[in-house]
């Protein structure tokens, strides 16, 4: 069996097999759904009504699309350079670490200070905690992959300390979580009484400059360069240990935001279950979008009211909520496997 | 290019009417729209040494792939012995008989002669490797075919003429009935092409029958009892060697009348690239320098004889900037350099033409515009204030295209989808575009047909009379005696002292690259 | 201080070490079959999760222990084979397609399991493998104890070390898998497919990483609950560098590494709550970070590691 490179494809072939990935993925979940003992044609209905038949709804998913536009981002960024970063998780956490730091009443500054100062604040430390193993990978040829995935074991054991600690809330009757952020340090909602907050557009805001910079800038070329072939980069005299250190402080500091963003817009406080696996499903949104910054978008959405969809789904119909990852991993599978089959065919012999 | 060999043998040996060894009916493989082959036919008799002969592109390899099971033909059939040989089955042909001397060896270098020799040889359902049982057989073979080797030896500590008798002997320790050579000689010094075409005598003897791909004629004329040309994807000429001219196959073997390049007399300025006793660490599987001194100067080709693995891609990888010296000194226009990197070369005005245009050259998956300005994306022309102008870049892509024959669809085009020569034009172009005052061209032939060759060889030569240095490093002898007005000879990572045009005979430059007679200068 | 040191005498110490160590012996033994074959394989740590889970379901429906075994086996070998089918012939990233199968196989898991026990709150126990002594060997003081009063399965582990070295350095097949591993083309020209012997490694090593996850659940913890892999999987591939690709030395780092695990708790208990726990319990993953680190100048891969193979020349 061979693959042979195909000319550049049109429109259409580019579509037709992510739109076929996403019809495998049906099947599997349909298949799921029989196992549960109910009807595909009863709870594919429901999913789609909990993510979008209504405001509340459609603002649900928008506001669970927001922390997942940031990890995306910070995947894709990474990916593209061949930076394999599995630390997302880790980096959220320590966004959200910052942001309860300097947001619980620390610093007495007015809003507009006070939130652009903790975003930056929040990005520089995400982006100090992916620096370490991208320092690692550049200099001592250690694969990244399991330092940023040992990283997330050692931050959350790190962060739950600190919850039981220093940052443990005083009137919290004794669970492990922080003060909660002052008023200056909140988001603000965009519709008044809803959950959807100011962080949603920081994160469509934070996509556009992040296309921006990979279609437009020397870094975003350096980075895809760096990524396709490192040794050719390199040859070109592309600084390619400087790039990797570039990526890898803008892929962490996008994944820090999607902490802040959830502290600062949604939660009010830090916990330890500040995030049921964003960095990871961060992951899957970046390769559906096919690393594309403005597809990421799409692409959280789509992610966000799968689960959001899935959760009301399995109130009413009791399939496992479960079946919402499981549907994600093997979009990501499935969409992997689209790629290839656009740029390449297969040959039997 | 050998003076000393046997003379070809007078023909078969076995009567004409037995079964041929092989027969190939009408062999067609399609890639796409290309043709690689194209019904193509033969013989192969029973103690016969046939060449394949044509140039880089004409479908010599995609045959010999076919044969060997690699590739499924898309029409024709083969025969081995009378019996029919199943398509795209390796183990099949190994069966029959067949075996195949690759290019690029396939050899597994952190285990040992024995352990690469005996690999797929018993059952993978035998619970224990019988080592000693191998052991002996090598040790027979080995003897009985004056291939000596240490069956304990690991890969990386063999030469490349030693890496390619295990490659001869896994054929024989297979009983090969049929052996198949892809440009053997590529890689080995004159003196052991010698010693390689006694082996295949020895083995004639035996019974063996042999197909020598090559595009160098003198081998083929050496070696071989009958010659097949190859062009472009056809066999057009089937001929006895002992009744056919050089010219002739030359011309069957090219199809057209290929004028070589006129050089003018050499007018050498200063010298603007020097190095001065320079000793480096090896660069992969090459050698390192050891207190090596060199000089090029302004309007004049220095050529870099040697077999590969003597240092020639550590030289390289110096004079492009991806490796430092350890010690000694370098300097470009009289200015000693210290900080040393891709970059630095770039700025000092080196163009630089890698040896492997996938691996270094070209970045595959990216457009053939995002290629052209790879080396030159931070000037002012193509990016100002961190952000890039593609509209410079698309005009320089299509200006490059056009003035250096580049057949692409688009400048959009992912680069991987040009040919191999229309890519190294492309690189060619990009290097020389700047019209750099020193030229690295490393192998910058390899792998093209005729046409391209001649292209890369008439702009270096218009570089080199506009002024440039250039150092051409070359696997091919005849490529760097036609090019070359000075030739040097690297040998064990010493460069010996260098020899005007027509100064040294062949016989000489090949003992210089075996490392005998005069050894590099004093460090 | 004293007393940190006297742990190491104990008993117990050495028993919790080796028993610790089991499951890793079992994934690091099964990663690096994949790896010698020039295959990373990231699913392990779903891979962990799904041998863990079917292994004791089948243990907590009726079945016996050694079927559990079984069981766990066969569904790692499957998730390998999906991870094969799509890096081998197709040449997908191994890391996309790595962290792919370990998200979708323990979500799936984690589906299953809400679905066979829906209204669990404390998850059930079941009778898991009891000790089984080696009459003689295992009354040597400390160390009887600790090697040869084991459950069958941790025997199983340390044979299992025994026959991956074997199969490896002494038999035809496993000279083939490590040829895969540094020179694919050298194998497809001895007439031995590429495809076959890299999927074929990736399945094996799929069900040796299962297994190690069913010690959790059937040797160990006696139940199943999320997250009980913690990480583990990713250890195991630090470990494989840290052994440099060799079973043995691989090994002795599994448990020098549980040695250290097992200690951790100990000195824990000896702090007394003066130093927060989760300090103590970062340390594994710190130490196998060191660990890499030390490693990675020296590390001798199989050069054929993540390169994806293409038939046919150029």
């Amino acid at each position: 069996m061979r693959l042979e490179p195909k000319p550049a494809p049109s429109l259409g072939v580019t579509l037709l097999f992510p739109v076929m990935a996403i019809a495998a993925t049906l099947v599997v979940a349909a298949l799921l759904v029989l196992a549960a003992g109910a009807s595909p044609f009863s709870v594919f209905p429901l999913i789609v009504k909990g993510a979008a038949g209504s405001q509340f709804a459609i603002l649900e998913t928008l506001t669970r699309a927001t922390p997942l536009i940031f990890t995306g981002l910070a995947v894709a960024v990474a990916f593209r350079a061949r930076l394999w970063n599995i630390g997302a998780e880790a980096q959220l956490y320590i966004g959200g670490v910052v942001t309860v730091v300097l947001g619980t009443g620390a610093l007495p500054l007015p809003a507009i200070v006070l939130i652009p100062l903790i975003m930056f604040a929040s990005m520089a430390a995400g982006a100090l905690l992916l620096a370490g193993p991208a320092v690692l990978k550049t200099r001592f040829g250690v694969d990244e992959v399991v330092t940023t995935l040992l990283l997330n074991f050692i931050v959350i054991l790190f962060v739950s300390m600190l919850l039981e600690g220093v940052l443990k809330d005083p009137m919290g009757l004794g669970w492990p979580q922080s003060q909660r952020v002052v008023a200056d340090a909140q988001l603000p909602r965009i519709i008044q009484g809803k959950r959807l907050h100011l962080g949603f557009a920081i994160a469509v805001v934070a996509a556009l400059v992040t296309w921006v910079v990979m279609k437009k800038t020397v870094l975003g070329y350096e980075m895809r360069a760096v990524g396709h072939n490192i040794g050719a980069a390199r040859f070109a005299g592309i600084p390619v240990n400087r790039v990797l250190m570039k990526t890898a402080l803008l892929s962490g500091g996008l994944a820090a935001l999607a902490g802040f963003s959830e502290v600062a817009g949604l939660k009010g406080n830090l916990t330890l279950d500040l995030s049921p696996g964003y960095g990871y499903t961060g992951i899957v949104v970046a390769m559906l979008a096919m690393l594309n910054p403005l597809g990421v978008i799409a692409a959280a959405i789509f992610v966000a009211a799968i689960f959001v969809g899935s959760d009301a789904m399995s109130r009413s119909a009791g399939v496992p909520s479960y079946i919402a990852q499981v549907m994600v991993a093997t979009a990501l599978l499935t969409m992997v496997t689209a790629l290839l089959l656009t740029r390449y065919r297969i040959r039997w012999k | 290019m050998t003076n000393a060999l046997p003379e070809p043998d007078a023909g078969p040996q076995a009567d004409a009417g037995a079964t041929p060894v092989l027969r190939l009916g009408s062999i067609t493989k399609r890639f796409g729209p290309l043709v690689a082959n194209d019904a193509i036919s033969f013989e192969l008799r029973k103690g016969e040494v046939i060449a394949l002969l044509g140039e880089n592109g004409a479908g010599k390899t995609t045959l010999m792939n076919i044969l060997f099971g690699h590739y499924v033909a898309d029409e024709g059939s083969v025969e081995v012995m009378g019996k029919p040989l199943a398509a795209g089955d390796p183990r099949a042909a190994l069966d029959a008989g067949i075996g195949m001397v690759h290019q690029h060896f396939t050899l597994a270098e952190s285990m040992t002669v024995l352990e690469n020799i005996a690999l797929g040889t018993q059952s993978a359902w035998k619970p224990r490797f019988d080592r000693s049982a191998a052991r002996q057989r090598i040790a027979r073979l080995s003897a009985d075919f004056g291939l000596a080797l240490d069956p304990d030896a690991p890969i990386t500590s063999l030469s490349v003429g030693e890496r390619q008798r295990v490659e001869i002997l896994k054929a024989l320790y297979r009983d090969a009935r049929i052996l198949i050579l892809d440009e053997p000689t590529a890689v080995l010094t004159p003196s052991e092409t010698d010693a390689l075409f006694g082996t295949l005598k020895l083995l004639v003897g035996q019974g063996l029958s042999i197909i020598f791909i090559s595009h160098k004629l003198h081998e083929v004329m050496a070696v071989s009892d009958r010659v097949l040309v190859l062009r472009a994807g056809r066999l057009v000429a089937e001929r006895k060697t002992a009744g056919s001219s050089r010219s002739e196959l030359a011309a069957l073997m090219v199809g057209q009348e290929v004028a070589s390049p006129t050089v003018a007399e050499p007018k050498p300025g200063p010298v603007v690239f020097e190095l001065k006793g320079v000793s480096t660490q090896g660069q992969g599987n090459a050698a390192r320098l050891d207190g090596v001194s060199l000089a090029l100067r302004a309007g004049e080709i220095t050529g870099l004889a040697g077999v590969s693995g003597n240092g020639q891609a550590t030289l390289a990888a110096l004079m492009a900037g991806t490796l430092s010296p350890a010690s000694g000194e370098m300097a470009i226009r009289a200015q000693a350099i210290s900080d040393w990197s891709p970059r630095a070369a770039l700025v000092h005005g080196i163009g630089r033409i890698p040896e492997d245009r996938h691996a270094f050259g070209t970045i595959g998956d990216m457009s053939v515009t995002e290629n052209v300005i790879s080396e030159r994306y931070r000037t002012p022309r193509f990016s100002r204030y961190g952000f890039l102008d593609w509209k410079a870049a698309r005009a320089f892509a299509e200006a490059i295209v056009r003035d250096y024959d580049v057949k692409c669809p688009s400048p959009e085009a992912r680069i991987r989808l040009l040919s191999g020569g229309n890519m190294q034009k492309l690189i060619l172009g990009r290097a020389l575009d700047p019209d750099p005052a020193i030229i690295l061209a490393n192998q910058p032939t390899r792998g093209l047909d005729v046409g391209a060759v001649s292209f890369v060889h008439r702009r270096l030569l218009e570089a080199r009379d506009r002024g440039a240095a250039i150092l051409l490093i070359s696997e091919d002898l005849e490529e760097i005696l036609a090019l070359s007005d000075q030739i040097i000879v690297m040998s064990k990572g010493r460069l010996s002292t260098p020899s005007k045009r027509g100064q040294r005979s062949i016989r000489e430059l090949g003992e210089l690259m075996a490392g005998q007679g005069d050894s590099a200068d004093a460090a | 201080m004293e007393q940190a040191f006297d742990i190491l005498f104990q008993t117990s110490f050495w028993v919790a070490a080796i028993r610790i160590a089991s499951p890793l012996i079992f994934a690091t033994m099964g990663e690096l079959i994949c790896e010698r074959a020039g295959v990373l394989n990231l699913g392990i740590e779903g891979i962990m999760t799904v041998g863990a889970f079917a292994g004791w379901f089948t243990v907590y429906s009726g079945g016996d222990l050694w079927t559990g075994v079984l069981v766990a086996a066969l569904a790692g070998a499957c998730f390998g084979l999906l991870h094969a089918t799509l890096t081998v012939p197709l040449g997908l990233s191994q890391h996309v397609v790595g962290i792919g199968i370990t998200l979708f196989a323990t979500s799936l898991t984690y589906f299953t399991y809400r679905l066979a026990l829906p209204e669990v709150t404390t998850p059930p126990k079941i009778v898991p493998f009891q000790p089984l002594p080696i009459p003689g060997l295992s009354s040597i003081p400390v160390l009887g104890q600790a090697l040869f009063s084991q459950t069958a399965l941790t025997y199983l582990a340390f044979a299992s070390v025994a026959i991956v070295a074997w199969v490896l350095y002494r038999t035809p097949v496993g000279l083939a898998l490590r040829a895969v591993g540094e020179n694919p083309a050298a194998v497809e020209a001895q007439g031995i497919s590429v495809t076959g012997m890299r999927i074929g490694a990736v399945v094996v090593g799929s069900a040796l990483m299962a297994v190690g996850g069913a010690f959790l659940t059937m040797s160990a913890f006696n139940s199943f609950f999320f997250e009980m892999i913690n990480g583990r999987g990713w250890i195991c591939i630090a470990l494989v560098v840290f052994g440099s690709w060799r079973p043995g030395k691989a090994l002795i780092g599994a448990i020098l590494f549980a040695a250290f695990d097992a200690y951790q708790v100990r000195l824990q208990q000896l702090s007394g709550g003066v130093v927060p726990y989760q300090l103590f319990l970062m340390m594994p993953y710190a130490l196998s970070i060191l660990a890499l680190i030390l490693v990675a100048r020296r590390a001798t891969y199989p050069k054929a590691l993540m390169i994806p193979y293409q038939k046919g020349e150029r």
